[in-house]
C-alpha cells in the first residue's frame, strides 16, 4: 500500500524533516507513527497526503510513486485519502452535515448519495443525532469523531491522522483511538502519528518509532 | 453531463446565497458597477437622440439662393426655371420679395414694423433642392458657382451646421469609447478587489477543500459566479438608472422639442445597447473575478 524508499525531506533553511526514511505498510494494516514532537512524525504523512514532495528518494502510494505527480494530480490522489487532523478543520459556518458532505461534494456526487452516506458515514462515529448542529456546539470529542466521519466518507482505503487525540483528555483519546481500531477492522489501511506514548500502551498494533528523522524502530505487533 | 450541470447550478447558487447573506457590502459594491456603467450608457443615449435629431436635418440639403435686391420678379422665375432643368438640382421653388413679407408680417409679430416700411427690403429667394444623389462635393462647386451670377448676392449652405453637428457627434461618440472601456477597467477592478477579499475571508475553507482534494476548478468556480452575479446585478442597476433618467429627461424634452416647433419623442437605449451593458457587466465580472483567483488563489496551499 504505502513504501518509502530511501525517503529524505529537507525543509527550506535546511531543516531535516525525515533522513532516509525506508519502510513498507501493507494493504489493511494499522500502523501508529511514534516520536517527540519534530521527530518527523508529520512530515512523514505530509508526504503521503503531498502536502510535501521528497527531497529524495520515493515515495509510492499503491505502486505509484508521488514524488513525480504533476501538481494537476494532487487533487484526485488526496481524494483516495481520508486525512483526519489535530484541530480537526472542519468549516465553523458549515453544520455538522455540510462538513463531512465536503469530500463527497468535492467528489461531485448526487445529492441523494451525499444523504445516505453521510448519514452512515455520521452513524459509525456515533453522531447521527447531531448532523444539523454547528462544531462549536460540540464537544471536542465529538468534534474530532465529526472530523473522522468527513475523513471516511469518501470510503478510502487509506487513513491518515496526524495527532488525531493531541487536543483530548485520555479517556476520549482511547475513545478515538478504539473508533480508529473498528474502521480499520472493516479494511481500511490505517496510519495514525501521536506522540502520547501512555495511550499506545493501551493499545497494540505496529509502530514505526522515529527520531531526528530517522526510524529508530519498526515494532511489531505487540 | 448532468451531474456538471448540476455541480454549476449548485455553485451558481451556493455565491448568490454567500452574496445574499451579506446584503449591505454587496449592495454597495453593485451599486457601485451600476453607477460606472450607467455613465457611459447615458452619454450614448444621448448621442443617440442627438444623431435621431441631427438625422432628421442631414437629409434637407436644401440651400437658399438671395437674389439681388429689385432685382424684376421675371428674372427670378427664369432663373429658377432654368436651374430646375439641371440634373444636379431637384427642385427651385421661389419665394418672392411680397411672399416672404407675408410671411414674415404674419409669422415673426413684426406686422408694425414693416409697416412702417415704406418699400419692401427682402429680395425674391430661390430655395434650391439638390438631386437626392448629389454629394455634398457637387453641391459646394453648384453653391459657388450659383455665387458668382451677377444676379445672385448670396448662396448660404443650411447643411454647414448640420456638418459641424456631424462633427461633433462623431467626436461625442469616441469621447463614450473611451469613457466606457475607462469604467469598464473600474468595474473589473472594482470586481477583483471585491473577490480578493472574499478570497481571503475564505481561506480556511479553501484550504480544506484543497486538503480534501478539491481541484483548482472546483475552488475557482463559487469565485467565478459570484463575480458573474456582481455584473449582473450592476448591469440591472445600471439599465434601471437608465429608464429613471429618462423617465425624468421625458418632460424637459418634450418642452425643448416644442419650442423648436417639434414633436421630439426621447430614445432609450437600443436593443443592442441593453445588450451592451450587460454583456459588458458580466464580462467585467468574470474578467474581475478571473484576475482576482487567478492571482490568489494559487497561492494558498494547505498548511497543516
Amino acid at each position: 500500500m504505502i513504501r518509502f524508499e530511501q525517503v529524505t525531506k529537507r525543509y527550506p533553511g535546511g531543516r531535516e524533516g525525515l533522513v532516509d526514511v525506508s519502510m513498507q505498510i501493507g494493504a489493511g494494516e494499522l500502523v501508529f507513527v511514534t516520536g517527540h514532537s519534530g521527530a518527523g512524525k508529520s512530515t512523514l504523512l505530509k508526504l503521503i497526503a503531498l502536502i510535501e514532495r521528497p527531497t529524495r528518494g520515493q515515495v509510492l502510494v499503491e505502486g505509484r510513486n508521488i514524488g513525480r505527480l504533476p501538481r494537476r494530480a494532487i487533487p484526485a490522489h488526496r481524494r483516495q485519502i481520508g486525512m483526519v487532523f489535530q484541530d480537526h478543520k472542519l468549516l465553523p459556518e458549515r453544520t455538522v452535515f455540510e462538513n463531512v458532505a465536503l469530500p463527497l461534494l468535492i467528489a461531485g456526487l448526487r445529492r441523494r448519495d451525499i444523504q445516505r452516506r453521510v448519514r452512515a458515514a455520521l452513524d459509525q462515529v456515533g453522531l447521527l443525532d447531531r448532523e444539523q448542529a454547528r462544531p462549536e456546539m460540540l464537544s471536542t470529542g465529538e468534534q474530532q469523531r465529526v472530523g473522522i466521519a468527513r475523513a471516511v466518507v469518501g470510503r478510502p482505503k487509506l487513513l491518515i491522522a496526524d495527532e488525531p487525540t493531541g487536543n483530548l483528555d485520555p479517556a476520549l483519546s482511547l475513545e478515538i483511538m478504539l473508533l480508529f481500531r473498528r474502521l480499520n477492522e472493516v479494511g481500511v489501511t490505517m496510519l495514525i502519528a501521536t506522540h502520547d506514548i501512555g495511550l499506545l500502551d493501551q493499545l497494540s498494533g505496529r509502530r514505526l518509532m522515529l527520531d531526528a528523522g530517522r526510524l529508530a524502530a519498526d515494532l511489531g505487533l505487540h | 453531463m448532468r451531474i456538471w450541470l448540476a455541480r454549476h447550478v449548485q455553485s451558481a447558487l451556493a455565491s448568490l446565497g454567500r452574496l445574499w447573506r451579506q446584503p449591505l457590502g454587496t449592495l454597495l459594491t453593485v451599486l457601485v458597477i451600476g453607477i460606472a456603467l450607467a455613465l457611459p450608457a447615458t452619454l450614448g443615449v444621448l448621442v443617440r437622440n442627438g444623431e435621431a435629431v441631427a438625422g432628421r436635418w442631414t437629409s434637407v440639403r436644401d440651400f437658399s439662393v438671395y437674389l439681388q435686391p429689385g432685382l424684376p420678379v421675371e428674372q427670378a422665375g427664369e432663373l429658377a426655371a432654368s436651374l430646375e432643368r439641371r440634373p444636379l438640382i431637384a427642385a427651385v421653388r421661389l419665394i418672392t420679395a411680397d411672399d416672404a413679407l407675408a410671411e414674415l408680417r404674419t409669422a415673426g409679430g413684426f406686422a408694425g414694423v414693416i409697416d412702417a416700411l415704406e418699400r419692401n427690403p427682402l429680395p425674391h429667394t430661390l430655395v434650391v433642392r439638390p438631386a437626392a444623389d448629389a454629394d455634398d462635393a457637387a453641391i459646394a462647386a453648384l453653391a459657388d458657382e450659383l455665387r458668382a451670377l451677377p444676379a445672385v448676392e448670396l448662396v448660404q449652405l443650411d447643411s454647414d451646421w448640420v456638418a459641424r453637428l456631424d462633427a461633433m457627434l462623431a467626436f461625442a461618440r469616441r469621447a463614450i469609447w473611451i469613457a466606457a472601456a475607462l469604467l469598464v477597467t473600474a468595474v473589473i477592478v472594482i470586481v477583483g478587489n471585491t473577490i480578493r477579499l472574499d478570497i481571503q475571508n475564505q481561506r480556511a475553507e479553501i484550504e480544506v477543500a484543497k486538503l480534501l482534494g478539491a481541484t483548482d476548478a472546483f475552488v475557482r468556480r463559487p469565485f467565478l459566479y459570484t463575480g458573474l452575479w456582481y455584473g449582473l446585478a450592476g448591469g440591472g442597476v445600471a439599465l434601471l438608472l437608465l429608464l429613471a433618467e429618462q423617465a425624468l429627461l421625458a418632460g424637459p424634452a418634450a418642452r425643448l422639442a416644442a419650442l423648436y416647433g417639434g414633436s421630439f419623442e426621447p430614445l432609450g437605449l437600443s436593443r443592442g445597447g441593453v445588450a451592451a451593458v450587460l454583456g459588458a457587466a458580466l464580462a467585467a465580472g468574470l474578467a474581475g473575478a478571473w484576475l482576482a483567483v487567478a492571482r490568489h488563489l494559487a497561492a494558498i496551499q494547505p498548511r497543516v
